[in-house]
């Protein structure tokens, strides 16, 4: 060997921190080199919005507030659901990682275990950033009209990020102790369907059938939509920016203990 | 050079999955710059052992130290001087041959500088430059094992855990592989060998240790394995019943088993190269013709008859 090795002297902490961000790096050129998964990521959000405005557009006009357009009320809607349904791309990470060996290799490295599932979460923000901004695009091609400040932005930007992290570390946890790529699949689908159509994603939910109305008015996703509607469009805020912030600190603060347990347990045996 | 001494020690080794028994007290040392080859049929306990000593494995009773370092209770510093390649490591498949050299490097440490540095020289070593720019999913199962083993060896550990690293290798790159692991040992490394074949064992290894349901079953050096387990055998048969009773009736004198079925003859050789022309020489002389011929080399199952009594009971 003639090559003289330099290691890196810095305390454990930063070191950790290296490790996440060399994982971060690896899940995104996964993102990028995955051209099937990426030509999803623009075209699957654009068709929903299109199909979505130009279905029940006219059918949803009676129960939408005075004066707001379907596509208007749509646009908060459809882009919480993308980020909901993105997160099964992070669930089928984890899964995939876990069948193969590399995460054994990482494991037998004097690496941090959790860079692993850091990596995996962070690059879909980067993933689920870009989808966002190709629906607003296609939104204002379509006629979406916003009359949200910059600060209203930054605000509705930090609210999806939340949201997007809440749900990745949820994703994790599912991906870690699915037994299949298939499993995956069907466990989010199943978990995320309900969750995401009986809310006030694509009609108000005060239009809906009385039981179903009470579970959709006060789960997490129509806080989140809500509070994204309000700060898009101006429709009244009430307390779902509060009750949104307060499901995803809570779903982040249980999850991602979790998801370190289950992923150490899941790789020590 | 490297330090006299035990770079690995293994006392009294125990795990079980629920009531299944995989490791039964396993105890071996290697000393440093050395390689010592866990030799063993699928299922022995080979890879759990190798999972156990690089920290990927708990395990239920004795101790293991590396380098000093306890495994169970430091396995950080442990992680920092070993190198696993194998059938439990991996590399990414959607990531080139130099990224996943560099990546690993950096998961261990190595600054950015050196990472890029020594995977270009791994690469030439390891024949991968032309292919070092190509996603690992392209590349084939002997440039995957390459890659694999230059991936472990990074940040150049002092030691080295190889787990099958030539299975389902064709006999080309299986060879080659062995060219690679010899240049390791020569450059000081100390290396841990787990083989399913004899002959892989018998190249590369110092010592070896033969496995089996989870117990040590021999110890020694490839040469007192063989003394133990047996010699090459000659086989002949005959193709007429008048020529294979005059075989054996010439052959009176030399140890052999016949079988009156198959008209053959099987003799124990002890020196392969002089018994076979001492047996040729006697059908020579009484004018036998025999139908064919063969020198058997003892196998694996051989190893297993002879220890255990047992044949090997799945074999890939």
């Amino acid at each position: 060997m003639s090559v003289q090795l330099e290691f890196e002297k810095k305390p454990k902490i930063f070191l950790m921190a290296i490790d996440s961000l060399i994982m971060i790096r690896r899940s995104s050129t996964h993102i990028i080199r995955n051209t099937d998964q990426l030509l999803g990521t623009f075209f699957q959000p654009i068709m929903f919005l299109v199909l979505f405005a130009s279905v029940f557009g006219g059918a949803v006009a009676l129960a939408l507030p005075e004066g707001v357009s379907y596509i208007n009320f749509l646009m908060a809607g459809i882009i919480v659901q993308t980020v909901a349904f993105g997160s099964t791309t992070t669930a089928i990470a984890v899964t995939s990682d876990l069948q193969k060996g590399i995460v054994d290799r990482f494991r037998s490295l004097p690496m941090s275990n959790l860079a692993v599932l850091n990596g995996h979460v962070i690059s879909d923000v980067f993933r689920n950033a870009i989808s966002t901004v190709v629906m607003l695009l296609a939104g204002l091609f379509i006629g979406f009209r916003t009359d949200a400040t910059f600060v209203e932005w930054l605000l509705i930007s930090g609210l999806l990020l939340l949201f997007t992290l809440a749900f990745s570390w949820l994703a994790a946890i599912i991906g870690v102790l699915a037994k299949s790529v298939e499993g995956v699949q069907w466990l989010t689908f199943v978990l995320i369907f309900p969750l995401t159509f009986a809310s006030s994603t694509f009609v108000p939910a005060d239009s809906m059938v009385g039981w179903l109305q009470i579970f959709a008015e006060n789960q997490p996703i129509t806080h989140i939509v809500e509070a994204v509607r309000s700060l898009m469009i101006g429709t009244p805020m009430g307390n779902h920016g509060f009750w949104a912030v307060v499901w995803c600190l809570g779903v982040l603060i249980v999850s991602i203990p979790i998801a370190a347990e289950v992923f150490r347990r899941k790789t020590t045996n | 050079m490297a330090k006299k001494g035990f770079a690995i020690e293994v006392k009294g080794l125990q795990k079980s999955y629920d009531k299944n028994h995989v490791l039964k007290g396993i105890d071996f040392k290697v000393e440093r710059g050395s390689m010592l080859a866990l030799l063993g049929p699928n299922g022995a306990g080979k890879t759990t052992t190798v999972r156990i000593l690089s920290t990927l494995l708990g395990f239920d009773k004795g101790t293991v130290t590396i380098e000093g370092f306890n495994v169970k209770t430091d396995p950080d510093k442990v992680r920092n001087v070993i190198g696993l390649t194998g059938q439990s490591a991996a590399v990414d498949e959607m990531l080139t041959g130099r990224e996943n050299l560099i990546m690993m490097g950096r998961l261990y440490h190595l600054t950015a500088k050196s990472a890029r540095e020594r995977a270009d020289e791994l690469l030439k070593e390891f024949d991968l430059v032309d292919a070092a720019n190509r996603a690992a999913k392209t590349y084939s199962g002997g440039m995957r094992r390459r890659l694999d083993l230059a991936v472990s060896l990074i940040a150049t550990p002092p030691i080295i855990f190889l787990d099958e690293p030539t299975t389902g290798l064709d006999p080309r790159s299986r060879i080659a592989m062995w060219d690679i692991i010899n240049r390791l040992k020569n450059d000081g490394a100390t290396i841990l060998l787990t083989t399913q074949y004899l002959e892989e064992a018998d190249q590369l290894a110092d010592k070896i240790i033969v496995i089996d349901g989870g117990k040590v079953i021999a110890e020694g050096t490839s040469t007192d394995l063989k003394r133990k387990i047996g010699n090459d055998r000659l086989e002949l048969t005959f193709q007429t019943t008048k020529s294979y009773t005059a075989a054996v009736a010439a052959l009176v004198k030399i140890s052999q088993e016949h079988r009156d079925d198959d008209r053959s003859v099987t003799i124990a050789l002890k020196d392969t190269n002089s018994d076979v022309k001492k047996v040729l020489d006697i059908l020579n002389d009484k004018n036998i013709r025999f139908e064919s011929m063969a020198v058997h080399k003892p196998t694996l199952d051989d190893v297993f008859l002879s220890l255990t009594g047992s044949s090997q009971k799945e074999g890939k």
